[in-house]
């Protein structure tokens, strides 16, 4: 009898554990994007204080108040002119085919940067604006521009330009595909690789505002909002791709091509826990 | 007075053989390289090839084209040993990256 009671005590035990366990670990596991927002702005802001939220967009000029001052000068005569004059110019001027630019995105492309990347659901994955305009050139005719170079930089700085001020607004659609995509920019985010050893995390969550040799480096809360950036190490501009594979191979790791769906998705979770922040692209780095 | 001789001769016969026996051949550097090419692709697989790696397969296929295969083959063990850490890296980071999340 006694041993009965003892079997069905443990039955009830481990019932009861799988109840309660098996939630929990469903709960600890699915992506919670909105909680993820508001965990990465909290921690940005306590750790620096004195930076006003909308302040971070300015990567490592938000970090002092002398890098702050040296931003504010550099904004006098902005080294990203020339690329944003180009880039007017480039999205004026109509393909061999009589169409344009303006014909492929909402709002003739103007004022339309801060809902990039968005996640297409036909496709089942995220579209990126740099992806997005070099589908626009494909579709008229016209070959596709290389991702890491001037011309890709110039045209996102124009769209970008037009879209100052505006908050990023990336959605998340109620779809698994469309919260996958976003857990595997989280995931990849975090991720060590390279020799090195290093996440875009160490660099961008755990050591915001300390130098690495001679940069400052900027916080991840903002850091696409000025997008894309003329940065005086590479004496020119560059776009996203340029930043995410210039990163990789800083640290030793092969970088992916452009806009392989690692990229896409990290920048679509970027993008997404900086929502709210205003666009203040094209920007100017170090 | 011979038999000092053979001695001398003997010794440097083996000598001579054990040199032989150490310099690497071209047939051990084409061991050594497939072993690390093979580990490269498996960390391409996994989306995680260093650039080290890469440094080191071409120095191993330059050290083999200028005929040095000693050097070739250490190059080539280097990049092994590379491409076997990004294998564990990739591998252990499956799950190792959820301890830097923002929570």
């Amino acid at each position: 009898m006694r041993s009965v009671i003892h079997f069905a005590s443990a039955a009830l035990a481990l019932a009861a554990l799988a109840f309660t366990a098996v939630p929990f670990a469903v709960a600890a596991d699915k992506p919670d994007p909105v909680a993820d927002a508001k965990a990465f702005k909290n921690f940005f802001t306590q750790k620096f204080p004195k930076v006003k939220l909308e302040d971070f967009v300015n990567g490592p000029y938000s970090m002092n108040e002398d890098m702050h001052r040296q931003w504010e000068e550099k904004e006098q005569f902005p080294p990203y002119e020339f690329s944003l004059d180009m880039g007017k110019e480039m999205f004026a001027k109509p393909f061999k085919n009589g169409k344009s630019y303006a014909d492929c995105f909402p709002n003739k492309g103007i004022g339309i940067r801060q809902n990039y990347p968005y996640f297409d659901a036909g496709e089942g994955k995220v579209v990126t604006l740099e992806l997005a305009l070099n589908r626009c050139r494909e579709a008229n005719g016209e070959p596709a521009f290389s991702y890491v170079k001037d011309e890709m930089a110039a045209l996102t700085a124009y769209m970008a330009f037009t879209s100052r001020g505006k908050p990023f607004d990336i959605k998340i659609p109620d779809d698994p595909r469309a919260l996958e995509a976003y857990q595997n920019g989280k995931r990849y985010f975090y991720t060590r690789r390279g020799q090195l050893n290093f996440s875009c995390a160490t660099c961008h969550v755990q050591t915001p505002g300390e130098r690495i040799r001679a940069e400052v480096l900027a916080p991840a809360l903002g850091i696409l909002n000025a997008m894309p950036i003329y940065r005086s190490e590479w004496s020119g501009m560059g776009t996203i791709s340029r930043r995410f594979t210039t990163c990789n191979s800083q640290i030793r790791g092969v970088p992916l091509n452009p806009q392989d769906d690692e990229y896409r998705d990290l920048e679509y979770y970027l993008s997404y826990v900086s929502n709210g922040l205003p666009i203040s692209g094209p920007g100017a780095r170090p | 007075m011979r038999t000092a001789a053979y001695l001398v001769t003997s010794m440097l016969l083996i000598a001579g053989a054990a040199s032989a026996l150490a310099a690497g051949s071209e047939a051990d550097f084409k061991a050594a390289y497939a072993a690390a090419e093979a580990a490269n692709k498996e960390a391409g697989s996994l989306r995680n090839q260093w650039t080290v790696t890469a440094s080191a397969l071409a120095a191993a296929k330059k050290a083999a084209d200028a005929g040095d295969f000693d050097k070739a083959i250490a190059s080539s063990k280097e990049a092994e040993a590379l491409a076997k850490a990004s294998i564990f890296q990739a591998t252990s980071e499956k799950e190792a990256w959820k301890a830097l999340e923002i929570r």
